[in-house]
């Protein structure tokens, strides 16, 4: 078995099989109910519950889950992004340059608060590193912090400042470079870059290369940086995503029942593959050997020592119950295919491509 | 001596009020969108927001008024979505944008609805403004569809144009209909189609007397696109010279244009507000580019749809569209 230094920083001392498949979560976990509670009180004026009080409610939130993270058994926990509101806002309201008008329709009823990008963004106070520092001191497992990618930050604003999109990414991949290195001050070991507009238009993954360029500038190389990417025709930007600077690709693959998984077997996938083995847009939990097959498929793409375990995508939808048994039945599978492994009793072909069923 | 009217593609973003009070009345998943047959309490939150987009353009000043649109959840797709013989499936993306709607499924012959023709009289009770009607252009719709009746990609389109001759027959009194085409940049036609697609918008605005403006976005049409599409009897084309002026230039200066034209110069997808000033500029160069003729009627409009848009900045660019109307008239006197 060779080594992956970077991925078996993680690896915990007592881990009992020789062969370790890290497992993880892609970041968002259902808010408890009472917290959502706590920020309608907080939200009402006519309410004595302060600032202070849903300033606690927030931490009990997020060492609940970082706590319930660590019972499921996840090697690398996070806080189940329980101080934030939605992706893309979160981070909106902590860079200087962006302004809120009002909600935008997505479709039906839906709608987004989606910013104004009206002068050039800067970074002021830091986004996450409060964040990490907490959960961290809420657990002795290793803590990934997930962070919004500046493709998406870029895409998913009115971008009234910059010559086009790509410049307002890059800009703002410097500032994601920044906050990365005060991340790595406080002690963060593993950052995930979230970009699901690139799913959207993978035509741009290019500017997503680049911006990762930025991102990555002068940070140690022990630190792991991960890609997560969500919901698309992967066949569009791979093999092209292999360049980028990143340890990790997060790919959603479940839900799509592994469709798609032939697209990264050729050319080989280098890089460390964290498998979505759970599928977040069904309210049922998958069995222990139903996950099990699925881990299976990631070997069909990359070796052991490149293998990581996670959800899909982020949990935050599904009834808690659900996601939680989801966690807690990924790892039980994960700890069996590794066990299977120690033992030689999995052979599997790696690099080819499943024939066709007609 | 050329008259400026100020208008816009309609489909306008709701009153933030009427964003929250439909979202519980209605419901934030796929069967709650609109039936066609909605109940009082949601026909009534409507009927409000529709009294108040319409007093947004009087109080703007703007020289058409249309109905806002503000029923259409599935945007260009809504006048299938509500019809009968129509079933809608799941959501899929609309164009390449971050929005999306129910895919509609034609199962049946398309007969007539009079859903749009029923927003129509509402707004002209409120109004005495010019009315003007807004409708996808049955390239586009088609394009929008799935198709399990017809089962003849030609043969649906001719389908549709029926449909929506009828409905426009159904209208009360306008002074302009906009056709909206974004397909036909977006899903280029083929040879063949793109003169089916000419003729089907020909025959939709044969069943009016009303002006009608054929107005692609998201970039220029294709050379023969354009050209055919200038076979149609339609009084304006509409050009996107947010997205594209190169090529839109390149068109009217190669092929000519129809007497009167629609330029989308305010950008209906990005919160930046011109100046009015800037749009009366670019109406000039325009002009200025193509030198020979003057065009009787120049529509100035957002390039898209506004629902796009935060409410507040969709309010800003309607009041400065009419602005620049304004001061086109003055700079052309």
């Amino acid at each position: 078995m060779s080594a992956n230094e970077n991925k078996d920083q993680f690896r915990p001392e007592d881990h009992a099989n020789d062969n370790f498949l890290l497992t993880t979560v892609v970041g968002s976990y259902p808010k408890p109910k009472w917290l959502n509670r706590a920020k309608e009180l907080y939200q009402d004026e006519d309410h004595g519950f302060d600032e202070d009080d849903y300033q606690e409610a927030k931490d009990d939130a997020a060492r609940l889950i970082t706590n319930e993270h660590e019972r499921a058994g996840l090697d690398v926990v996070v806080d189940g992004e329980m101080r934030r509101n939605e992706m893309v806002e979160f981070f909106a309201h902590r860079i200087e340059g962006y302004e809120f008008n009002g909600p935008v329709k997505v479709w039906g009823h839906n709608y987004f608060d989606k910013p104004s990008v009206v002068s050039e963004v800067e970074y002021d106070e830091s986004w996450l590193v409060d964040e990490y520092k907490f959960t961290a001191s809420a657990t002795d497992r290793p803590v990934k912090v997930p962070i919004t990618g500046p493709y998406t930050l870029a895409s998913w604003a009115f971008n009234e400042a910059y010559e086009d999109d790509a410049e307002l990414a890059y800009a703002l991949a410097d500032l994601v470079n920044e906050e990365i290195e005060k991340l790595v001050d406080a002690g963060a070991r593993y950052i995930q870059i979230d970009e699901p507009a690139l799913a959207t238009t993978p035509d741009d993954h290019a500017i997503v290369g680049e911006a990762l360029e930025h991102i990555v500038a002068d940070i140690d190389d022990d630190v792991r940086i991960g890609l997560h990417v969500c919901y698309g025709d992967y066949s569009r930007i791979y093999p092209e995503i292999l360049e980028f600077p990143v340890d990790e690709f997060d790919l959603e693959l479940a839900n799509g029942d592994y469709e798609q998984l032939d697209v990264f077997k050729d050319p080989e996938f280098t890089a460390d593959l964290a498998l979505g083995v759970t599928d977040v847009h069904v309210a049922e939990v998958e069995s222990v050997e139903q996950i099990e097959e699925n881990i299976k498929k990631g070997l069909e793409v990359v070796p052991p020592e490149q293998l990581v375990v996670s959800p899909d995508c982020g949990v935050k939808l599904l009834p808690r119950e659900v996601a939680y048994g989801k966690m807690e039945n990924m790892v039980k599978a994960a700890r069996n295919v590794e066990a299977d492994l120690d033992e030689g009793n999995i052979d599997i072909e790696r690099g080819t491509p499943t024939p066709a069923d007609d | 001596m050329t008259e400026y009217v100020s208008t816009t593609p309609g489909l306008y973003p709701l009153p933030d009020w009427a964003k929250d009070d439909l979202s519980d009345l209605k419901g934030h998943q796929k069967h709650d969108l609109i039936s066609g047959d909605e109940g009082e309490e949601i026909t009534a939150a409507y009927e409000e927001a529709r009294e108040e987009v319409i007093g947004v353009q009087e109080e703007a000043g703007l020289d058409r008024i249309v109905e806002g649109q503000l029923r259409w959840d599935d945007m260009l797709a809504h006048p299938l979505a509500v019809h009968d013989a129509v079933e809608t499936r799941g959501i899929v993306r609309y164009y390449d944008n971050n929005n999306f709607y129910r895919e509609p499924v034609v199962q049946d012959d398309l007969g007539f609805s009079g859903d749009v023709a029923n927003e129509l009289e509402a707004t002209a009770e409120l109004t005495d403004g010019d009315l003007q009607a807004v409708l996808p252009g049955p390239y586009s719709l088609s394009d929008l569809a799935t198709d399990e009746q017809y089962g003849d990609e030609a043969e649906f389109l001719g389908a549709i144009a029926d449909f929506l001759e009828g409905e426009v027959d159904a209208f009360p009194e306008i002074e302009t209909l906009f056709l909206l085409e974004p397909s036909l940049v977006e899903n280029v036609p083929e040879d063949g189609q793109d003169e089916r697609a000419s003729e089907a918008i020909d025959q939709v605005a044969s069943a009016t007397d009303a002006d009608v403006v054929v107005q692609p976005y998201w970039g220029a049409l294709e050379e023969k696109v354009y050209a055919h599409l200038l076979d149609a009897d339609i009084d304006a084309v509409g050009f996107d010279f947010v997205a594209n002026q190169d090529d839109n230039l390149y068109n009217i200066q190669e092929y000519g244009a129809t007497d009167d034209v629609a330029l989308g110069l305010a950008d209906g997808q990005n919160t930046l507000v011109e100046d009015p000033e800037a749009i009366r500029d670019r109406t000039e160069w325009v002009e200025g580019q193509l030198g020979v003729t003057e065009f009787e009627t120049v529509y100035l409009t957002t390039n898209t749809e506004t629902f796009y848009l935060p409410y507040s900045k969709y309010q800003e660019k309607l009041a400065v569209l009419a602005e620049a109307a304004d001061l086109a008239e003055v700079t052309a006197a």
